[in-house]
């Protein structure tokens, strides 16, 4: 047996211990354990607890093993939300397949889990989709074929309400300089038939909300696509008059998405100027980098938009208390003491790990503003925080990863 | 059904490097093609290029005579067998068939129609209501197949489908690919870098290296009559065996021990006005025990004393290994890349050991000195220099 992996990765050592050479299927150890809700999945895929932290293993041929490694660590170099790969183990037996070993997401949860407890407004689909496409499009810009992008081989954060997608499964995934528009196309027909299947899955299953219409969620992933794609690649002609309005406009725009440009370029052309972007493919989006430089806080884009606002009011609320201008970054240093830290710091110990703390953050500003407009007041953010742990965290189920129960 | 020509198809990436060179061909309607070729040969792009995913730098590519170049995958209507797909638990096997039908608005009538159609070729008529986890493993891949089958389309395009396949499935699944190609005829392009599943499956097979085609015949042509070194070193299981020798007086004289050449193949050699240097080719199953052949039948070949330093019973079979003279380094640098190429570096038969495939009565021992027996009208020469044929 051989077991190959990037270092550094000295907690996954603990692994060595595992029964490598029996069948994956057949395995007995203590460290198993089960996650519910998972998703679909053609091969083997068990769940190992060690030391703290929980590791997914796939039983799948050792080339296909060893190119999904790569791939992986591949796409973890970009900065694009995948699972993190931690090793790959070989030579396990005569014509024994060879275990993929990644990190499971910590606070991730799966689709169907998404349609089981649906959390923050909105349909659950909407948010389901809007993450598998924004995800499809950050892998096509990056010339990344996905070959199976499905909601199965996906994993979900909540991102302020909204959720944030992560590569789970690269066995069929091509990297190339760049996609053609037939690689896109076909990778997107493969999408839409794929999330048709498993919806209509859950519906068999008596598991989707019945307002929801498998064949009409499928063909919305395609329009969504398609908008998304072309409001982060098109070029556009615009008159030199209109220029710098028109750029800061565009950049705006993609900033807004959760995008960053990482190249403008302007061509004359007789008609104007074209204007042609090339969009960053990372996941760190634009208010993501702000509130690290600020707070040293590391969350995902909406959360961070979240709070840059609750931060924005926060000084507001110093300066006129205070009745002189405090600087951006003084604010941001008293609201990461005065507020953040102490309301993550409150939240009750048998409740922690069921959701992320920027999350959990984040419901609580909602929940502050519901409790506001009930109460006529701004009941202000510990009162909130209190009534939240006491009310609404308790009914969010645990997070995959701590609800993991042994077999 | 379609016809598919590629017509001097090229692949070349901005950086000049070709993927894909001039590839021609023209596929019959209902052919069963395989592509076959090691790892870097060309075989996925060109199959991609068929299939609309990459886009051909130069030369045409037509469907039934219409050039289809800048068609999208969608508007050639031919159906890229995925890998693996998956079957969802909660759904019967006929809802796991029929759901992509759904998608393209077809009738019910006749995603009914096609299901059942697709299910008695597959033979899971009785399984069309069970769900996916009452199923065995060949089943649930039959199942995946009948949803690309169901689409009915011109043509199948299928990338290493059995890759991920264990041992068993994969032989399961490549006789019941071969025998529903027969009976729908659709036409199908298949890439493996196994030959042999390129063997067991083609009609014709399309052998790649480098991204250019180096030979295109039925199995048996590439077998019997390899048009190069590569060919011959990649088609056949074990591989031929290869050694550097000279042609001098109708006589071979290689490090394992000089033998006459038969009449008709020294008249095609000198016909073609071969060079001296060769390098001889010579398949496992053409060796046999000398105690083994009869009288007429050992005239048709020559004798040579091996001493074998291993022996693999199969029951069926016997493969004996044996040393043979390491040749010298500058004829062997043709024979190692070819080596390499195929996969066969380390392999017997490929440098310094030979490796004979006998009948289970043999008396051979590991060890021990014996007679082996070869049929010369099965040597294959090579030019040593180009690594072309010679005397074909």
């Amino acid at each position: 047996m051989r077991f190959v992996f990037s270092p550094p990765a000295g907690e996954a050592t603990g692994l060595l211990t595992l029964p490598w050479t029996e069948p994956l299927e057949g395995w007995k150890d203590e460290r198993l354990v089960e996650i519910r809700q998972r998703g679909i999945s053609r091969h083997v895929v068990r769940f190992v607890s060690d030391n703290g932290v929980l590791y997914a293993l796939k039983s799948i041929s050792e080339r296909l093993a060893r190119r999904e490694y790569r791939l992986l660590r591949f796409l973890a170099g970009l900065g694009i939300p995948a699972v993190e790969v931690v090793g790959v183990a070989v030579d396990l037996g005569p014509d024994a397949d060879a275990i993929l070993v990644t990190k499971f997401l910590p606070f991730a949860t799966t689709y169907r889990a998404v349609f089981s407890s649906p959390r923050g407004g909105g349909p659950p689909t909407d948010k389901l989709l809007d993450a598998l496409v924004e995800l499809l499009v950050r892998l096509h810009l990056s010339g990344f074929f996905w070959g199976d992008c499905s909601l199965s081989n996906a994993l979900f954060r909540y991102d302020a309400g909204t959720l944030e997608a992560y590569l789970v499964d690269a066995e069929t995934s091509e990297q190339h300089p760049e996609l053609t528009f037939g690689q896109r196309h076909y990778d997107v027909e493969l999408a839409v038939e794929r999330v048709y299947g498993e919806l209509l899955d859950l519906q068999a299953g008596n598991l989707l909300p019945a307002d929801v219409d498998p064949l009409e969620v499928a063909g919305e992933l395609q329009r969504r696509y398609e908008r998304l794609w072309d409001e982060l690649t098109r070029e556009e002609i615009i008159p030199p008059d209109e220029q710098r309005f028109r750029i800061a406009e565009r950049l705006h725009r993609l900033n807004e998405l959760g995008f960053d440009a990482e190249e403008v370029e302007l061509i004359a052309a007789p008609e104007g100027n074209r204007l042609r972007v090339r969009t960053r493919v990372a996941e760190s989006g634009h208010h993501s980098r702000e509130l690290f430089l600020r707070t040293g806080l590391d969350v995902s884009e909406n959360q961070a938009r979240r709070l840059l606002n609750d931060i924005a009011s926060f000084r507001a609320y110093l300066e006129q208390k205070d009745r002189r201008p405090v600087s951006e970054i003084v604010a941001a240093n008293r609201w990461l003491a005065e507020v953040y830290d102490p309301v993550v710091a409150a939240i009750p110990e048998d409740l922690r790990g069921r959701l992320a703390p920027a999350e959990i953050f984040h419901e609580i500003l909602e929940h502050r503003w519901y409790m506001s407009e009930r109460a006529g007041r701004d009941v202000g953010t510990a009162a909130a925080a209190r009534s939240y742990f006491e009310r609404v965290l308790p009914q969010v189920p645990e997070s995959l990863d701590t609800a993991a129960g042994s077999e | 059904m379609a016809a598919i020509t590629l017509d001097k198809v090229t692949k070349r990436y901005p950086d000049g490097t070709e993927a894909v060179h001039a590839a021609s061909l023209d596929i019959a309607d209902g052919e069963f093609i395989v592509f076959v070729g090691p790892s870097g040969s060309g075989k996925s792009t060109l199959l991609n290029m068929v299939a609309g995913l990459e886009d051909i730098t130069d030369g045409e590519l037509r469907i039934n005579g219409k050039v289809v170049n800048l068609l999208s995958p969608k508007e050639r209507d031919i159906a890229m067998v995925f890998q693996t797909y998956a079957l969802y638990p909660h759904m019967t096997v006929r809802q796991n068939m029929a759901f992509p039908l759904k998608i393209a608005h077809l009738h019910q009538d006749e995603i009914d129609r096609r299901v059942k159609e697709a299910a008695e070729l597959l033979e899971i008529t009785e399984q069309l209501d069970r769900k996916p986890a009452n199923l065995s493993g060949g089943q649930r891949q039959r199942v995946a197949m009948g949803r690309a089958i169901v689409r009915n389309p011109q043509a199948f395009l299928m990338d290493e489908p059995l890759s991920n396949l264990d041992a068993k499935l994969r032989v399961q699944m490549r006789t019941m690919i071969s025998r529903l190609q027969q009976r729908l005829k659709v036409t199908t392009i298949y890439v493996t870098h196994d030959q042999t599943e390129a063997m067991t499956l083609g009609d014709r097979i399309m052998v790649l290296r480098l991204g250019v085609v180096q030979q295109v015949g039925s199995p048996q042509e590439l077998y019997d009559y390899p048009v190069n070194l590569f060919v011959a070193g990649f088609i056949g299981s074990p591989s031929m065996n290869f050694m550097p020798g000279q042609l001098a007086d109708g006589m071979l004289k290689w490090p394992l021990e000089d033998m006459p050449l038969p009449a008709e193949t020294m008249r095609r050699l000198e016909q073609e006005k071969v060079p001296r240097d060769v390098i001889v080719g010579i398949r496992p199953e053409d060796f046999e025990d000398a105690a083994l052949v009869d009288g007429a039948k050992r005239e048709r070949g020559a004798t040579i004393t091996v001493k074998p330093d291993v022996l693999e019973s199969l029951g069926s079979e016997v493969f004996a290994y044996f040393p043979v003279p390491k040749p010298r380094a500058a004829q062997m640098d043709e024979l190692q890349r070819v080596a390499a190429e195929v996969g066969a570096g380390d392999a017997p038969g490929s440098e310094s050991t030979f490796v004979a495939r006998l009948s289970p009565a043999t008396t051979a021992q590991e060890g021990a000195t014996f007679s082996l027996w070869l049929d010369t009208h099965k040597i294959h020469l090579f030019d040593a220099q180009t690594g072309k044929a010679l005397g074909r």
